[in-house]
């Protein structure tokens, strides 16, 4: 990474203090991710920014924020394809979650509503049965393979139209895990995810935009899970 | 709206064509009540609407109409069939089956 002579961009982040964005200066450098200008700053400019990262290779999730309108992995996003041809970087905290400060937000209500979507792994109650046998070809298991590589970000979270107007909405996340889970031969509490995920704020109030499959940075397709829940739920059907 | 993609668009030209025909109804259900003031108030009405403005709103309300209805089955596709990959295509194909509805009724009116 070699500077290119003197060339700087403007980051403009937001700062929750004040409550609105500060306009930076950074050297320009070639490949440079977003998470290296907000480190930049945080460790030249000023000391007080805060904001989350840990990985910075795409493994973690910690490092979500909204860049130029777009709730992105800063690590794995370079600064040219967020803001190509030399505009300004804008930098926010991801949108739906309550801000901590500057960048970084509280993910506690995300892993609250995983959580009541009974995104977990539920032994069944009898004991000493053989082990359940899960062939890698059957729909159902291929179907929890679609969404199982999710890390919880929480960018599709961001994303969401329905996130955004309705507090009670569970979210793609959470039902996207809740989908891996119905499709587990294994999991002993079918019946009470499906009540759960039913309910209201759950896969029926998905609106199907697809800004959540649109935005994943796995690729994966949560609006496709919520609607195998609503089959699910309504009709039983299974994949 | 820079980063508002396809999906999104069809959600909200569903329900702004959807607010849109139930505006219209209580209008078009006042228009049939005129009959029942005798006929020169109805023919009086009739005449008015086949004013070229009154035809082309005429036109934006059958495009509505059908927009609300494709949009609507696309939607049932979404909800009780398995996923599909191609929505984009899917939401092309309602939005052209619903113009071409609107412009046969342009057509023969």
């Amino acid at each position: 990474m070699s500077a290119d002579a003197g060339e700087t961009l403007t980051a403009r982040i937001w700062r929750s203090g004040p409550g609105r964005f500060q306009d930076f200066r950074v050297p320009r450098r070639a490949n440079q991710t977003v998470l290296d200008v907000v480190t930049w700053i945080q460790r030249r400019l000023d000391p007080t920014l805060g904001y989350r990262f840990a990985c910075r290779v795409g493994m973690c999730g910690s490092c979500a924020m909204t860049v130029n309108g777009v709730p992105r992995w800063t690590c794995r996003t370079r600064v040219e394809r967020a803001a190509p041809g030399g505009e300004a970087l804008e930098i926010a905290p991801l949108r739906n979650l309550p801000p901590i400060k500057d960048l970084a937000v509280d993910m506690t209500p995300l892993f609250e509503r995983w959580q009541k979507a009974l995104g977990r792994f539920v032994p069944p109650v009898e004991q000493g049965n053989d082990f359940v046998v899960v062939p890698p070809a059957t729909p159902a298991r291929r179907a929890a393979d679609a969404g199982i590589e999710c890390i919880g970000c929480g960018v599709c979270h961001a994303a969401c139209d329905l996130a955004a107007a309705d507090v009670e909405y569970l979210g793609p996340a959470a039902l996207n895990r809740a989908w891996t889970l119905v499709n587990d031969a294994r999991d002993g509490a079918q019946l009470a995810r499906i009540a759960a995920v039913a309910a209201a704020g759950g896969a029926f109030a998905c609106h199907s935009h697809q800004n959540c499959q649109a935005h994943c940075p796995k690729g994966l397709n949560p609006t496709a899970a919520i609607s195998g829940l609503k089959r699910m739920a309504a009709l039983g059907s299974r994949p | 709206m820079r980063h508002w993609r396809l999906p999104r668009w069809a959600a909200l030209v569903h329900r702004l064509s959807g607010v849109a025909l139930a505006v219209f109804l209580p209008l078009h259900f006042w228009a049939l009540g005129q009959a029942l003031h005798g006929t020169k108030t109805l023919d009086a009405f009739l005449a008015w609407a086949r004013h070229p403005l009154v035809k082309a709103t005429e036109v934006a309300l059958v495009l509505a109409l059908a927009v609300h209805l494709t949009g609507g089955l696309r939607l049932l596709a979404v909800e009780f069939l398995a996923w599909q990959e191609d929505q984009a295509r899917r939401i092309a194909w309602a939005g052209a089956a619903a113009l071409a509805v609107a412009i046969l009724f342009a057509l023969s009116a």
